[in-house]
């Protein structure tokens, strides 16, 4: 391999991972409080269509970004609604906000274009690549790294943020403690239940932020399925990540270099099938969680927060 | 401070009407729900109420049966995918990879009804041997692809919900694969599907519409999941895992027998959705089979609350939706993706409805806070 070649394929391992990054590490933050959402497909798919929409009729993509922001946090407020105070069982929840989510932004999807018609095959403004001066002339690392879009960028700073909320601060230390062992968290006069609500619509926030670089810059406009699983991939990813952010970038630059690959290999008109090539990242999904699986030796590290997907309910202490 | 709280006390002995009662008004909150959610972007809830009515259900009351047996035709996927799931959900084993299951049967009844003719002229063509043959390949096709994620989940752990799920993906590209390139038909075109079944391996139709035998094939298997769950050692052992795990454990049940068994069912049934659509409705492996079926029976399961009888009733009531979709795309111009809005909408009223069966909710009067803490 080339260092061209490397340089291409971390761009957009980088480019494709970062709706990922977004979506799973706002997962990590949700369940290491206690709650598991698997409506994270849904809420994607519902920001990146929301923030489509928002784009073509606006022209503002910072609007957008807070409009698929806000969708994928309301999102989560319902299973946070459905999971902590109507103490219903979280994943079927999870499962029913992806079902609604991906039949609503199918609707959505059909409606919200130019006199209530359809979104699908429109263009609008995009998040265009940015040369960040200085650095993106550095070999290799400036052209993965440096010559992208603004959300990519954004990364940069959020993802060390989150690790030092979470590892650093009183508030991060609660925030594990929340999915361990809530009664503990309870028992310092610490609101376990309006955290909980807090850190669920904070992962759909992010989902949504996440869905809306899809629509946005990485695949620009809408189409019907336009996440096509990612959402999913990222829950995997936070089994992979073992909950820690820092991983999880690791876990979403994989899953991005595959795409990479997966283009370079189309790009250079290979004879294997579309069908056959797009198995790869689902297939991936697989073998990273078998590598990872309670047999295997890194288990040690596996650590699921003791509470995940426990209702907390403080009268039925046992 | 609000003056009321609301405090939840649990049901120890839930009487037994409420098993029905909640999810019957769950639904009609679900309605009422979308009714407004549909006002919200500016369409009239009422004439698409009618008009899904109208396409579900049209005409039944002046003796016209066509409109049912389009709804009948839809649901039947969705009873035996349903039972599928409801098979796995028993044991709170979470199986969402019926779609994939679905259409790995239909790839696999139809490898049968394409080619084995052709190897294996001595067989004779007829619709019951066939109907067997391709029945067993479905069952197999569809439990074998269940294994995996069994067997992931029973010898390491791995989390069966991501397993299944991205089974699914892998199994619709395979299966895209199959009608768009291997097993296109020469004959057709560059039309995306396979070649036409040969006649006898079709299922037979009723009464003049496209109703077949896989409505019966699904009300034998609720027969069959009935019986399962409520005659069988097999059925009280996944109960209990189900409700209580760590009982299970000490009573000696074994875990890695059950998932695998439970895996085996779910797939099968799965499996013999994906027969169904392609013996009875499409006869060739075409675009259509992956009609999200396999999700659309995790409503149908949980809104049934796992009971196979309830199973086929919400399975003709979310296929009436479905029918009703179609019915406003034409006559009102929506999108028929309304019928997935209304399904999921549904599923989070019942689930969260479900509280009033497992507490009794109670608002009572706060008393006023004393003025000053006592020191």
């Amino acid at each position: 391999m080339d260092l061209a070649l490397i340089t291409s394929v971390l761009a957009i391992a980088v480019f494709a991972g970062t709706s990922l990054i977004y979506a799973t590490i706002g997962e990590i933050i949700t369940e290491r409080a206690g709650i598991l959402n698997l409506g994270v497909e849904g809420m994607m798919i519902m920001g990146a269509v929301s923030a489509f929409a928002t784009a073509f009729h606006t022209e503002s993509l910072w609007l957008a970004l807070l409009v698929a922001s806000a969708v994928g946090g309301l999102m989560a407020l319902v299973h946070a609604f459905v999971t902590i105070t109507l103490r219903a069982d979280q994943i079927v929840s999870g499962l029913a906000l992806t079902l609604a989510g991906v039949g609503l932004a199918s609707f959505l999807g059909e409606r919200l274009g130019p006199d209530s018609g359809p979104l699908v095959g429109l263009r609008g403004p995009r998040f265009l690549e940015v040369d960040l001066p200085g650095l993106a002339n550095l070999p290799v690392v400036g052209e993965a790294l440096f010559q992208q879009d603004p959300i990519v960028y954004s990364m940069y700073a959020f993802v060390p943020l989150v690790w030092f909320w979470m590892y650093r601060t009183r508030p991060g230390q609660q925030l594990r403690a929340m999915g361990e062992s809530p009664q503990t968290v309870d028992a310092m006069g610490i609101p376990v239940l309006r955290w909980r609500y807090i850190y669920t619509v904070v992962g759909g926030v992010l989902a949504g932020f996440g869905g809306a670089h899809l629509s946005l810059a990485y695949t620009p406009g809408w189409s019907e399925n336009l996440t096509g699983g990612r959402g999913w991939i990222a829950i995997a990813l936070v089994i992979f990540a073992t909950w820690r952010p820092g991983r999880a970038v690791l876990g979403a630059l994989l899953f991005g270099g595959v795409n990479a690959v997966q283009f370079r290999l189309q790009a250079a008109g290979t004879s294997i099938s579309a069908n056959l090539l797009n198995m790869a990242p689902y297939l991936l999904t697989i073998v990273v969680l078998v590598l990872i699986s309670g047999a295997s030796p890194l288990r040690h590290r596996l650590g699921a927060p003791a509470a995940l997907a426990v209702p907390y309910a403080r009268e039925e202490r046992t | 401070m609000i003056p009321w709280t609301i405090k939840f006390e649990r049901r120890l002995d839930p009487p037994r009407y409420l098993g029905w009662l909640v999810p019957v008004l769950s639904v009609a909150a679900a309605l009422v729900a979308t009714a407004v959610l549909l006002a919200v972007f500016g369409v009239n809830p009422f004439e698409t109420y009618r008009a899904m009515w109208d396409g579900a259900f049209g005409g039944l009351f002046g003796g016209d049966v066509y409109s049912l047996s389009e709804t009948l035709v839809r649901a039947t996927p969705l009873i035996l995918a349903g039972l599928a799931v409801a098979v796995s959900f028993k044991m709170k084993f979470w199986n969402i990879g019926a779609e994939g299951q679905l259409v790995m049967g239909g790839i696999a009844a139809s490898g049968v009804a394409l080619f084995l003719p052709g190897a294996v002229p001595g067989i004779p063509q007829n619709a019951v041997v066939y109907g067997l043959l391709m029945g067993g390949a479905a069952i197999l096709a569809g439990a074998a692809w269940a294994l995996v994620p069994a067997l992931l989940r029973a010898y390491l752990n791995v989390n069966e919900i991501i397993t299944t799920l991205m089974l699914n993906y892998v199994a619709i590209l395979w299966y895209s694969h199959l009608f768009t390139s291997v097993w296109n038909d020469p004959q057709g075109f560059g039309f995306p599907g396979s070649a036409l079944f040969e006649r006898f391996t079709w299922f037979p139709r009723f009464f003049d519409t496209r109703l077949h035998f896989g409505l019966v094939l699904g009300l034998i298997a609720a027969v069959f999941v009935w019986v399962l769950f409520d005659r069988t050692r097999f059925g009280y052992e996944i109960r209990l895992i189900g409700d209580n795990p760590e009982a299970a454990r000490f009573a000696g049940v074994s875990m890695f027998r059950n998932i695998v068994l439970v895996m085996l069912v779910s797939g099968g049934l799965a499996g013999l959705a994906g027969l169904s659509e392609v013996a009875g409705v499409s006869h060739r492996l075409q675009q259509g089979l992956a009609a999200d079926n396999g999700f659309t029976a995790i409503i149908v399961a949980w809104i049934a609350k796992l009971r196979p009888w309830a199973v086929v009733l919400v399975a003709i009531l979310l296929a009436a939706v479905f029918v009703g979709g179609d019915q406003i795309q034409i006559s009102m111009g929506l999108p028929a993706s309304v019928a997935q809005v209304v399904q999921g909408v549904m599923l989070f009223f019942v689930l969260g409805g479900d509280i009033f069966s497992r507490y009794r909710v109670r608002i009572t009067r706060t008393a006023p806070a004393p003025a000053t803490e006592a020191v």
